[in-house]
């Protein structure tokens, strides 16, 4: 009998130099374990991430998508993360109202001093797109192997 | 309607002649009365041959990228809802407001010729406007429609007649189409939909897209010197719908650049070769914008900024966008 | 000559169904008519005035996979891609669309011969059906086309309660026979020939009372070419032009394509074929940029190609087929017949 093997979604994150990489660093040196299917992208801060980065990831094979900046208010470059708050906002509703994504799109906060905090955040969010399944609505087939 | 005609072409011609502007833009006639064309004009004995009627639906703000760079000083006719457009590129900083003249001009609501032949006028010989009422002359016989059934829809939700921007008026303003419904009630419509219906409305929507781009060239939001779309090395690029994935992020990233920005013209709609209900894209980052960062509407000045480029310290959190949404994949 | 009831519609549908893949125009959710496969739930709507497109798609896809890169390793491979076997049948073919793929024929089929075009133009069956309702925007009578009489393979009328049906070529009645074998078309009563007589002429009444009636293509610009060129009418002309791809995606005779390279994985590559046009900013781009920088100079190039460059090296026919798509679609009514008649002005010859 052959054993079903899991579904391992293909998770890609956006973090952002000051806060929540430094997080994901602080996760690792704590030895808190998170999924290795997390691949993470490093920016300068969460305003670099442009909506159409979010949307290449789903087109070649993302099964969901984060992403990690500072606290509002606590930004390094003092307004970024206010900028992509509201610009992923607008985001997240389109990909609702389009039927596709919306719930494989999130938005977290994690500052540098949370590296256990960034660990259980991948964790939430690699169980809740192992539920949801295969990112099929936004992918583009023709890449698949 | 054809006073106001008259005015227009006294008006292009004493402003090329008195030299106050180097350039007017306005409408040519066509061959059946409901083709006007956009034309530019740059002498005065050209003037006559302007055209202003109920067919116009054009905004010729865009046209006033070219101007600008060419550093013409150039007149321009717009209708109310084209003065939110102008607003819009100054604040884009793609014209300059030395170079613009600006006159407003009156309307009283744009016919569209394709509800006309909906309504069964076809072989149209000619069409024209009595009253309330517009009579098209066709070779199957006269059909007589009333004008308000043959609006076009963005003039159905007429913002009003003032104008955002005028240096001068043509003539005193006509009564425009009142409206008093929900502008939002169709992207309401969608939004009260499961998200299985949702993908599959827009999916069927969206797989009409042949990518001929004319939404991108009419708008006047859309003004990039180099657009995303046009640079050959980007994955979005493509030329030609390889899937259906790719028309649904040409119209996903082209509706997002503009989101703020988005003067709610309709003419994106209205020119789409295969009728895809582009508004309701449009209209739903205008409803989310008004309900999620304050009320607001592009064009209306050319000061304020735009939500995009603007935040308050207590803007809702991104993930409030689809919490209580039901679950889907 | 044949018919088929109207009402039995659906029966010939089926039957060509089984001999080959059948297209007809269908309404989509806009209510506009395109050319899609044939589908029992589908909204068929054979006597829709013009389809949104012509059936060109159907011998020059909009895309299509040429070859497809493997790679393993250092090993490269090269698979070519084949344009499926199988009959194909277009039904509903106006005379205007039907004269365009002889157009097209007349590109593809000359020497280097395009094989993906040809394998897919042989497999594929053409029935026509004359117009009863010209559109205002209609002027095939400018090139010498009949709307009453298709040039395909099979002609069809919606005459009446019936669909009259007259093969016309070799494909045309191999086809017939099969359907009067299985009895769904049966022989017309004598006076079908009449009805449809009839029907074609009240079409050319129709079409001489529209304002297109008299417009003709002058044939004079093809010797005044480099006067016509340089003329100072082509900027008022391209003033109100947007650079969109709309005319050339909806006009039946246009065909320039780009080839492109697409990566699906590491190791899979498509170069595929696409429509282009050349309205826009970055068709043929090249290393140095582009060969016509401004909007004028594509505007000119698309209308010379049309109604100069091509007639003449193709015995005086243009490369336009009078179909009206270009006036009921482009974003500000710009199209052939008001390029045309500017360049009648005497003006035009007299500019150098």
């Amino acid at each position: 009998m052959l054993e079903k093997k899991n579904f391992e979604p293909k998770i890609v994150a956006f973090c952002c130099n000051w806060c929540s990489y430094a997080g994901a660093d602080g996760a690792g040196t704590a030895r808190k374990h998170y999924p290795a299917n997390i691949k993470i992208i490093k920016v300068p801060c969460s305003c670099r991430v442009n909506p159409l980065f979010i949307l290449r990831a789903f087109q070649r094979g993302a099964d969901g998508v984060i992403m990690c900046g500072c606290h509002p208010g606590d930004c390094h470059y003092s307004t970024g993360n206010y900028y992509a708050r509201r610009r992923m906002t607008l985001l997240l509703s389109m990909l609702d109202y389009l039927g596709v994504a919306g719930e494989r799109f999130r938005v977290e906060w994690v500052s540098a001093a949370e590296g256990a905090r960034f660990a259980q955040v991948m964790n939430d969010f690699a169980e809740h797109i192992a539920a949801l399944g295969e990112n099929v609505k936004l992918r583009d087939l023709r890449c698949k192997k | 309607m054809q006073k106001i005609e008259k005015l227009l072409q006294k008006r292009a011609a004493e402003l090329l002649a008195e030299g106050t502007v180097e350039r007017v833009l306005a409408w040519h006639a066509g061959e059946f009365f409901y083709d006007n064309a956009p034309a530019a004009v740059s002498s005065a004995d050209e003037c006559d041959k302007l055209v202003y009627n109920e067919f116009c639906p054009a905004n010729l703000c865009k046209y006033l990228i070219e101007t600008s760079h060419a550093g013409k000083k150039t007149a321009v006719f717009l209708k109310p809802c084209d003065t939110y457009g102008v607003n819009q590129l100054l604040k884009d900083n793609r014209i300059k407001r030395e170079l613009v003249y600006a006159i407003g001009t009156p309307c009283s609501g744009m016919l569209d010729i394709k509800k006309i032949k909906a309504a069964g006028a076809k072989g149209i010989i000619s069409v024209s406007v009595d009253g309330d009422e517009v009579v098209v002359n066709t070779a199957y016989g006269e059909k007589r429609l009333a004008k308000a059934d043959v609006l076009l829809n963005k003039c159905l939700m007429c913002k009003g007649a003032a104008y955002k921007i005028a240096d001068e008026e043509l003539a005193e303003p006509l009564p425009v189409p009142q409206f008093t419904g929900d502008k939002f009630a169709k992207v309401k419509e969608i939004e009260a939909m499961s998200a299985e219906e949702r993908f599959a409305f827009w999916q069927s929507e969206l797989s009409k897209c042949i990518r001929c781009n004319a939404c991108r060239d009419i708008c006047p939001a859309c003004s990039c010197e180099q657009c995303i779309f046009d640079k050959p090395d980007t994955p979005v690029a493509g030329k030609a719908y390889a899937d259906e994935v790719e028309e649904q992020m040409y119209h996903i990233i082209r509706a997002f650049h503009v989101a703020g920005r988005c003067t709610g013209c309709g003419e994106c709609a209205r020119v789409c070769p295969q009728g895809i209900h582009l508004e309701l894209l449009n209209m739903k980052f205008m409803k989310d914008i008004n309900s999620f960062f304050g009320q607001y509407q592009a064009g209306a000045d050319s000061e304020t900024p735009a939500p995009q480029v603007s935040f308050k310290q207590n803007d809702p959190e991104a993930n409030s966008a689809v919490e209580g949404r039901e679950q889907h994949v | 000559m044949y018919k088929i009831a109207k009402d039995n519609l659906p029966k010939l549908y089926v039957a060509l169904q089984n001999i080959g893949t059948l297209l007809l125009p269908c309404k989509n959710k806009s209510g506009h008519a395109d050319f899609a496969p044939y589908r029992e739930d589908a909204e068929i709507a054979l006597d829709a005035p013009l389809t949104n497109r012509s059936a060109k798609d159907v011998f020059f896809p909009q895309v299509e996979n040429l070859l497809t890169f493997k790679t393993s390793g250092k090993e490269l491979a090269l698979e070519q891609n084949v344009p499926p076997v199988g009959v194909t049948i277009v039904m509903g073919v106006r005379a205007c669309d039907a004269r365009s793929f002889k157009i097209l024929d007349k590109v593809f089929l000359k020497a280097p011969v395009d094989t993906y075009y040809k394998t897919r133009r042989e497999q594929c069956v053409l029935i026509g059906l004359g117009c009863s309702a010209p559109e205002e925007t209609c002027f095939c009578h400018a090139f010498g086309i009949d709307a009453g009489a298709p040039e395909t393979d099979v002609q069809t009328w919606l005459a009446g309660e019936e669909l009259c049906w007259q093969a016309v070529t070799a494909n045309g009645e191999e086809l017939t026979a099969k359907l009067v074998d299985g009895g769904v078309l049966v022989e017309a009563a004598a006076d079908a020939a009449a009805a449809v007589s009839e029907q074609q002429e009240h079409t050319q009444k129709i079409l001489s009372v529209l304002p297109l009636h008299d417009f003709k293509v002058n044939d004079e610009l093809t010797k005044d070419e480099l006067k016509v060129f340089h003329s100072k009418i082509w900027e008022q002309l391209a003033a109100g032009c947007l650079s969109c791809c709309t005319c050339t995606y909806v006009c039946p005779t246009c065909h320039c394509y780009d080839i492109r390279d697409y990566q699906e994985t590491e190791e899979r590559t498509q170069r595929y074929r696409c429509w282009d046009s050349c309205m826009a900013k970055d068709f043929t781009l090249m290393a140095h940029g582009s060969p016509r920088k401004t909007k004028v100079e594509r505007f000119r190039q698309r209308y010379m190609h049309k109604l100069v460059y091509f007639p003449e090296n193709n015995e005086g026919e243009y490369a336009c087929v009078g179909c009206g798509r270009c006036l009921q679609k482009c974003p500000v009514q710009l199209n052939i017949v008001k390029v045309a008649k500017a360049l009648e002005k005497a003006e035009v010859k007299q500019d150098v």
